[in-house]
């Protein structure tokens, strides 16, 4: 495996974002659905190759977050840049995971071809031009990512584990500065779950790309994370996970009882019904 | 048998006129709905193709009342109808209900339409079986037109479009416009599916508009193979359903839907033998 890194990092320094700019800045920050308030006044910076992890019950607003900064869906109130920019659709800045939804069988794709989309999928024309130039970034991510032996074939025919690597090259072989993760392990075994979060952990640390990764459960990423923005009920708390994932900053942010036990180096989280439970969605209120 | 394949009669019948227009007019529609159907069972479009076609009936019926060519009653209809499907349709749920609402209250006016009209039965039974024999050179010339500007306007949009049909959240996060696609596109099958109508018919057009997409996607996950396979797959059945109805009074459209069918079998069983991909040759 090569490392998971584009090297475009000199020729990116004239023309992209100021380096001290931060790769994600949300300044006061709210977003409603009617009377539903899903966050208010929200301020996050996150730096580049920083690893955020977003947490939160389901119905919480964790994957609206990430829609807000692709920019499909506006803020309430507050402002928001991502990657130098406003949010907008088609900012080639941005790598995005989506939820892991298992590709139809009878769809004729290869994996190369998912990750090909990712490259230059939204570029006119029928794509028969270029194509030297573009198996190449191809081939260096699908080699990165360890999906060369199953580039070929039909992607629906492939294991979610195998989908889900085709799913983080697609991210990276546009060499993105910030990378939006929707539950990228879910429904994913152990072994994958830590080959997938692996993979996305390299190419922060060697492209500083900052990454705001979405999961229910944050044992798989625990020694990745840098740090945890939990959203409860419209409130939330940004901090190292040491300083969130306390009984004292739960229980306050459930407003009930929550035990945070650590067992081993594995955080468990008794009393918030989301832990480890996302069949659930409406346990959440105490 | 000897009466249904007599084919020293076909071979003198291929050096008339209007047998000639009829095969260059399947072998544009070849090409066309080949072209097409990959696209249309990757977005699951079958049963939108299905009352395109039969709406676009309904317009050739029209046109047939009003004394107008039939080719352009389609073509109106077609479009018309193809638009509506694409701006209602964008939420997947209620798309199949939409389509059921429009297919069977079009089809409805096309009876009635076609009830009213007192001309030649063949012009109607035409309507829903084909009559590729009987286009004209005007009609030739509108279905090199059209099937030209379908093939030119869909080579500007193909790469985003199998984008987002294939991965639309995705798409959408990187800049497709996958609204307007899924309206544009709607209309270039509509306009197919009409050339269609007028020479398979009504009934039967999605033996080409659908049967070879299905049939190569069971074969290859590779899209450019996929598409090579499904317009040999599309003139196979279309000139193979011509050339052998020439010497009986059959219309071609049993004979296309039958090659057709026997190409997507064939194709159902190697897809079914190989679990890998036989053709997934790098592009």
């Amino acid at each position: 495996m090569t490392a998971i890194k584009a090297g475009v990092a000199d020729a990116r320094a004239a023309d992209g974002p100021h380096p001290d700019e931060p790769a994600v800045r949300l300044s006061g920050a709210s977003l409603h659905y009617g009377r539903r308030v899903l966050w208010d006044a929200l301020d996050l910076s996150v730096r580049p190759g920083e690893f955020v992890a977003v947490l939160g019950p389901n119905g919480s607003g964790k994957t609206s977050l990430l829609r807000v900064l692709l920019g499909r869906q506006p803020l309430t109130s507050g402002t928001v840049r991502v990657a130098g920019a406003a949010p907008g659709v088609g900012n080639r800045r941005i790598g995005y995971i989506p939820q892991q939804r298992v590709l139809d069988a009878s769809v004729g794709l290869r994996g190369r071809d998912l990750v090909g989309f990712g490259l230059d999928g939204h570029r006119w024309g029928t794509g028969i031009g270029g194509r030297r130039a573009r198996r190449a970034a191809v081939d260096a991510v699908l080699d990165a990512v360890g999906a060369t032996d199953y580039a070929n074939a039909p992607v629906g025919r492939l294991s979610g584990g195998e989908q889900q690597r085709l799913r983080v090259a697609q991210a990276l072989v546009g060499d993105p500065d910030v990378l939006l993760c929707d539950e990228p392990l879910l429904s994913l075994d152990l072994a994958h779950q830590r080959a997938v979060s692996d993979l996305i952990d390299q190419r922060r640390r060697a492209a500083g790309t900052a990454v705001l990764f979405v999961t229910h459960e944050i044992n798989p990423i625990l020694p990745l994370v840098d740090r945890v923005l939990y959203l409860v009920d419209g409130r939330f708390m940004i901090g190292t996970p040491a300083d969130v994932m306390t009984t004292e900053t739960l229980s306050a942010l459930y407003r009930t009882r929550v035990d945070v036990v650590r067992v081993r180096d594995q955080i468990v989280v008794v009393g918030a019904a989301e832990a480890g439970d996302c069949e659930h969605p409406h346990h959440v209120s105490a | 048998m000897g009466n249904l394949f007599d084919f020293s009669q076909a071979a003198q019948l291929l050096s008339l006129g209007f047998v000639q227009t009829a095969l260059i007019a399947g072998a544009v529609l070849g090409l066309v709905a080949g072209v097409l159907a990959p696209l249309i069972v990757a977005r699951n479009m079958a049963f939108s193709v299905h009352a395109t076609a039969e709406i676009a009936f309904s317009g050739g019926a029209a046109a047939l009342l009003l004394g107008i060519s039939v080719g352009y009653g389609a073509l109106g209809a077609a479009v018309i109808i193809a638009i509506v499907l694409g701006l209602l349709s964008r939420r997947d749920t209620e798309r199949d209900s939409v389509i059921g609402v429009l297919l069977a209250f079009g089809l409805g006016v096309g009876v009635l339409l076609l009830s009213l009209y007192t001309g030649r039965s063949s012009n109607k039974f035409g309507l829903l079986v084909g009559q590729i024999v009987g286009v004209d050179s005007s009609s030739l010339a509108l279905l090199v037109g059209s099937s030209v500007v379908v093939l030119v306007v869909l080579a500007v949009i193909y790469r985003p479009l199998r984008f987002a049909s294939v991965d639309r959240e995705v798409a959408i996060a990187r800049g497709v416009p996958d609204g307007w696609l899924t309206v544009v596109f709607a209309v270039l099958v509509g306009v197919a599916t009409a050339l269609g109508v007028q020479t398979v018919g009504s009934l039967l057009v999605m033996s080409l508009m659908i049967t070879p997409g299905a049939a190569a996607n069971r074969v290859t996950a590779n899209p450019v193979l996929a598409t090579v396979l499904s317009v040999v797959f599309a003139e196979v059945a279309i000139i193979g359903g011509i050339v052998l109805s020439l010497p009986t009074s059959v219309p071609v459209s049993p004979f296309v839907t039958a090659i057709s069918f026997v190409i997507y079998l064939a194709c159902r069983a190697i897809g079914g033998v190989r679990t890998t991909p036989i053709l997934a040759a790098r592009t």
